[in-house]
């Protein structure tokens, strides 16, 4: 049986059931205006992510973990594959339409391979924090989690400005946010609720989630969906088309293309992106632009 | 435990009254949205958790979220242009948390049943009292802020006892969707009351065909079609039902919207299709052929 407590609801309410943000509706916000009028802003993130050999798994393995009794050669492998040769085909197809992306770095990968980091930073890439490593999610309980973000932003920082921030599988405590405000974080990618940004509050500090949809991810389509690649590119362009259309009636729209190089960067599958960027890029009126511009310029226009 | 909920008899799909729906219709189609509120931090239900990942979760949290921030609008406008009614599965706190979603629903004229406090309150493990209490809930703040009766059921999460059904009936409400046994309304056995059950689909529904089936967004407009295609065809012999059940937070992402709303206007681009709402399909059936279908009915014998 069940305590009667279990029918008293003390957030029932208008809005939502916590504070962090305030209910609001994306229909009846006023317009954005990106500049030079774009109709879509193209928001392309590559994440650089380290899976180590030692998983914990704690307190979840998200996708793309370890799976096999230790040592699981074969998946560290395949992830530490984007990190050598993947990233460097996504990088290449992004430079056919000088798109710069925001680029989520485990801190790992950038002590481990600081030449990547450095390439990417030095071709104007966006430097996001993602945390130390694959394997160290952010989690009610995690040991020392303040230290963890304070690390893994010192890491980073030593390449480059860092004002956003993707948790390693978008997974946080309570206190998270709080912490990256206090660390200088200008935006979070964790939450999947909106199509524009948003502000949150984090202990009195501002912090904007940015639109970094969970959904429309290589990852999730292609390994956590189980479609092909040919499905893949249908659903990258059915997402374009909409948002598209779309913003010449509503306003900006932004279009995130959220990549991982140890997933699209196959030989196999980069084509795919090849086909979507070049579909988006035919169009007028499209603005690519890192999560970073983004923000400042959808701050603009939303005052 | 029963090994047979002992809600219906055996009635052969070929061998029934024949089901005339208004006009001459072939098919009713109804569209159920889910309208839900998920709660950040639930207290436990001992027979089900909530959230895949430990709370707070994120990104599951802030998925279901967007259905109300961004998702539900899209839905929306797509059915005011194929000209349907939703019947909306409304997890009755909606009403406080976001009022301006109720007005939109009610000044289209859609109908309001209920899927429960919060989606994240199950009905496993209450006693009758407490049950008697969740259903008074929903009676009441339906005809608070809608000023509708409550006369359908789906069960929060579909989540039971093997009171619920019977407490519905004696209640007052009229239909149920949680029975998947049949492609026609039917009698339900309770102990008071009388009550119809109409189909709902779990087939159709988004949720299921996205995240257990894994469909694809293009995929899953032909198989609305073939269902479509089908029942029309049967319901020449017949009157059949088909509902699509949606959930703003899975049909209305961008990605998947321009397929469905192709098979939504394939759909009512028919003539002999009956655009109706749960509740009047329940009540034509309730009226007409609730009674021969009872006697119709052959018992079932336990074994």
């Amino acid at each position: 049986m069940i305590s009667d407590d279990y029918l008293k609801y003390p957030k029932r309410r208008y809005g939502m059931d916590h504070d962090r943000y305030d209910w609001s509706e994306l229909s009846k916000r006023k317009p954005i205006q990106w500049p030079g009028g774009a109709r879509i802003a193209l928001w392309v993130t590559v994440s650089l992510q380290w899976f180590p050999l030692d998983q914990q798994g704690k307190p979840f393995k998200p996708l793309g973990s370890l799976q096999t009794a230790y040592p699981d050669l074969r998946h560290y492998t395949l992830r530490d594959y984007g990190n050598r040769v993947g990233i460097y085909r996504i990088m290449k197809a992004l430079e056919r339409h000088a798109i710069r992306p925001s680029a989520p770095v485990n801190a790992a990968v950038a002590v481990r391979y600081p030449s990547l980091v450095r390439e990417i930073a030095s071709k104007g890439w966006e430097l996001v924090g993602h945390g130390l490593d694959m394997d160290r999610l952010h989690y009610e309980g995690m040991p020392d989690e303040a230290a963890a973000i304070t690390r893994s932003l010192e890491t980073l920082r030593k390449f480059g400005k860092v004002r956003g921030w993707l948790s390693p599988a978008k997974s946080e405590s309570h206190q998270t946010l709080d912490l990256l405000a206090q660390a200088g974080i200008e935006y979070v990618c964790d939450w999947v609720n909106d199509d524009l940004p948003f502000p949150m509050r984090a202990g009195g500090r501002a912090l904007h989630a940015m639109p970094h949809s969970n959904d429309i991810e290589d990852a999730t389509i292609l390994l956590g969906f189980k479609h092909d690649e040919d499905e893949l590119r249908d659903q990258w362009i059915d997402h374009f088309d909409l948002l598209y259309d779309e913003a010449a009636a509503r306003g900006g729209r932004i279009m995130v293309l959220p990549l991982h190089s140890w997933v699209i960067g196959h030989p196999y599958r980069i084509g795919t992106l090849e086909t979507v960027l070049a579909h988006i890029m035919k169009r007028p009126g499209i603005w690519p632009a890192t999560g970073a511009e983004i923000l400042d310029a959808w701050k603009k226009a939303a005052a | 435990m029963k090994r047979d909920p002992g809600y219906y008899d055996y009635l052969p799909y070929n061998k029934r009254p024949k089901i005339e729906w208004p006009n001459g219709a072939r098919v009713a189609f109804w569209v159920a949205p889910n309208i839900e509120f998920y709660e950040l931090e639930p207290p436990k239900n001992p027979t089900r958790i909530s959230w895949p990942r430990p709370v707070p979760d994120v990104l599951a949290y802030s998925y279901r979220d967007y259905g109300n921030r961004a998702g539900f609008q899209r839905m929306m406008e797509a059915m005011d242009r194929c000209g349907v009614r939703g019947s909306v599965s409304l997890n009755v706190a909606l009403c406080e948390h976001h009022p301006e979603i109720i007005r939109a629903c009610a000044e289209r004229g859609w109908e309001f049943y209920s899927h429960g406090t919060y989606n994240t309150r199950y009905t496993f493990n209450m006693s009758e009292a407490q049950e008697r209490a969740l259903i008074q809930d929903s009676i009441d703040t339906i005809k608070k802020h809608t000023g509708q009766k409550l006369d359908g059921w789906l069960a929060p999460a579909l989540s039971y006892t093997e009171n619920t059904l019977h407490l519905v009936a004696e209640m007052g409400l009229t239909y149920v969707c949680d029975l998947f046994h049949d492609d026609q309304p039917g009698p339900v056995k309770v102990r008071k009351g009388r009550l119809t059950s109409i189909p709902y689909s779990l087939e159709m529904n988004d949720a299921i065909s996205f995240t257990v089936n894994w469909v694809t967004p293009r995929h899953y407009g032909d198989i609305i079609r073939r269902q479509f295609d089908r029942l029309y065809a049967e319901g020449a012999e017949s009157g059949t039902v088909m509902c699509i059940p949606l959930h703003p937070y899975l049909i209305g992402q961008p990605y998947r919207m321009k397929a469905f709303e192709e098979a939504l206007a394939y759909i009512t681009g028919h003539d002999k299709v009956w655009l109706a709402t749960g509740r009047e399909i329940a009540k034509h059936f309730h009226d007409h052929y609730y009674d021969a279908f009872a006697k119709a009915s052959e018992p079932i014998h336990d074994f």
